[in-house]
């Protein structure tokens, strides 16, 4: 496909009478990573919790060349656009295999043993998690819940998967290996939306960026060219990079 | 008394027992599920069973009429919903096929009036009436509901009780009726007459809890449940339809509710209140078990019908006052013990 894969136009949200989004456009091509930074407060995740239809907007929402705009979180989960919170909102009373085999909810008619072959590539992918599939989630380790909270969705085998700061409250040795899984998921077709407070990773992995403040794009163009934008530079990336 | 009044009292109580049992699972699975407390529970009892006596007495049940009015209530919300947001296949399949079953229930309501259908089948078809009545009366009033505090789907459901009672009357009348017994045997360990109705009741109680937990431990349905239950964003970002949840949930507590009535029927006279009280007792069984907890439920549901069948026998005219006063220092102990239900929903 030569479209865009979720194509965004004039997305506004309102919280009560303040606009937290307003007239937002965005598009994300296929097997590619996008990524959204801007300071907190800015929407970023206003924007996505919009796309996954769990706030109502306004403006139209394409995925997969058709209009969205109206349907519920489920059928967008349905249909292959799959979010991971910030809060990862995994069953943390459950095991670890079990929030795995939900996340493939979306395909529970298939036969057993497609759901093991799902398990088995989840479980190359974060070994760590094979290693503790028959404990609960909620006695693992903030890295280890976010490994889960993105093998969950890709149990679902996402068209597009949009990650609200995989990165929050991570230590750096993780957050380098979440990302570098990030980035493998290119190869496999997949393609990502995400945002990150820290934008220079972001921009790293990514091969097209949107900075928002208050609510608007204020600049939007490849990663590459946006790392290297002195006024960007100044705001965003004056830290250097977790690696 | 003596040992064998006692042994007596014990095998009474744990037989009422295991119908609370039944009943305070069913509330606690709706309760985890879908937050409603879910007072109406007793109804389906009498739902049940009065359906039943009707098939078995070769009258079409006047149940199958209420499923027909609302039915058509849920079909005319939803082509006004079509009305409002567009066309979508899914909400037409899904009218169609909740129209053939429905009108499928209807039938075999119809059919199972005749004398030559088997009590088993009449069994089942009462329970499959009262399930789409749980289902129905879930997607009309608690549907709408669903982002609502526990406070107000608590006020909501003594709403759905008090109608729910109020049609009872009007369709099975003030009159009470029983059943023949389903297993018509009798058994003598030493000085104990153990009936066959409650070997029923305890192996069909016991057969529903194996089933449940073989529902919510093995199958991707149950567990879609029970992750409903514990954190219902989470359901939702994996596709879990939330209002499916409730139906599904609803509609096993309908199931739960009506075959206890059909079990209880034949050991006492079932009349279209009497379900509210029996609820009641198994709601304190699930108060027991914290709303969350099966087993703790359970056990506190064949405690609570064993220490009725006790003060029965003692002194019968308090023996509601001081089940019900049963409940007291367990709320005491939880109030020492509290943790804020709705602080827990929004994590």
């Amino acid at each position: 496909m030569s479209g865009p894969i979720l194509d965004v136009r004039s997305l506004s949200v309102s919280y009560g009478k303040i606009e937290a989004i307003h007239a937002l456009s965005l598009e994300v091509r296929p097997g590619t990573i996008v990524t959204v930074i801007g300071p907190n407060g800015a929407g970023k995740s206003t924007t996505l919790n919009a796309v996954s239809g769990l706030l109502p907007s306004r403006g139209t929402i394409q995925f997969l060349g058709r209009d969205v705009s109206n349907s519920e979180v489920e059928d967008r989960v349905e249909a292959g656009l799959i979010l991971v919170p910030e809060r990862r909102e995994l069953f943390t009373g459950m095991t670890v295999s079990d929030n795995l085999r939900l996340g493939a909810y979306r395909f529970r008619r298939e036969s057993h043993t497609e759901m093991a072959s799902r398990l088995e590539a989840v479980y190359s992918t974060f070994p760590r998690l094979e290693e503790r599939s028959s404990q609960l989630a909620g006695t693992l380790s903030g890295g280890e819940r976010q490994m889960l909270a993105i093998g969950r969705a890709l149990m679902s085998r996402p068209s597009l998967l949009m990650l609200d700061e995989p990165s929050l409250g991570l230590a750096p040795l993780v957050t380098r290996e979440i990302f570098r899984i990030i980035a493998a998921l290119r190869r496999t077709g997949v393609a990502v939306l995400l945002i990150e407070q820290n934008a220079r990773a972001a921009l790293e992995i990514a091969d097209y960026g949107y900075v928002i403040e208050r609510g608007a794009v204020v600049m939007a163009d490849k990663a590459a060219s946006l790392s290297e934008n002195p006024k960007l530079i100044e705001t965003y990336l004056g830290l250097p990079a977790v690696h | 008394m003596n040992l064998e009044i006692a042994a007596f009292l014990v095998q009474d109580g744990m037989t009422v027992g295991a119908v609370y049992a039944l009943l305070a699972v069913a509330l606690v699975l709706v309760f985890t599920v879908t937050r409603i407390i879910f007072i109406p529970q007793g109804e389906f009892v009498s739902y049940g069973a009065l359906t039943v006596v009707a098939l078995n007495t070769g009258r079409t049940p006047n149940t199958i009429g209420l499923l027909v009015v609302l039915a058509l209530l849920v079909w005319m919300r939803e082509v006004w919903k079509l009305a409002r947001t567009g066309f979508s296949w899914r909400v037409v399949n899904g009218i169609l096929r909740d129209l053939a079953i429905t009108a499928g229930v209807c039938a075999m309501g119809y059919i199972g009036a005749s004398a030559q259908v088997p009590f088993a089948m009449k069994a089942l078809i009462s329970i499959s009436i009262v399930v789409l009545i749980g289902t129905k009366v879930y997607r009309l009033v608690y549907e709408p509901l669903q982002s609502a505090s526990i406070l107000v789907l608590l006020i909501a459901s003594v709403g759905v009780h008090l109608a729910l009672t109020g049609i009872g009357l009007a369709m099975f009348g003030a009159e009470g009726s029983r059943t023949p017994p389903l297993v018509d045997l009798q058994a003598n360990i030493g000085a104990l007459t153990v009936t066959g109705q409650s070997v029923a009741i305890g192996v069909a109680a016991l057969l529903a809890m194996l089933a449940l937990s073989f529902f919510f431990g093995r199958t991707l349905e149950g567990k879609a449940l029970k992750a409903t239950a514990e954190n219902r964003l989470g359901a939702r970002l994996v596709g879990i339809r939330t209002v499916r949840a409730g139906r599904l949930a609803l509609g096993v507590a309908a199931a739960i509710g009506s075959a206890s009535g059909i079990l209880l029927a034949p050991l006492s006279t079932i009349y279209y209140d009497t379900g509210f009280l029996i609820g009641l007792k198994g709601f304190i069984a699930a108060v027991i078990g914290g709303m969350v907890s099966y087993p703790v439920a359970a056990i506190g549901a064949l405690m609570i019908g064993i220490l009725e069948s006790f003060i029965t026998f003692e002194t019968s005219s308090l023996k509601d006052v001081i089940v019900f006063t049963l409940i007291l220092p367990v709320l005491l102990y939880r109030s020492l013990s509290f943790r804020d239900a709705s602080q827990e929903q929004s994590n």
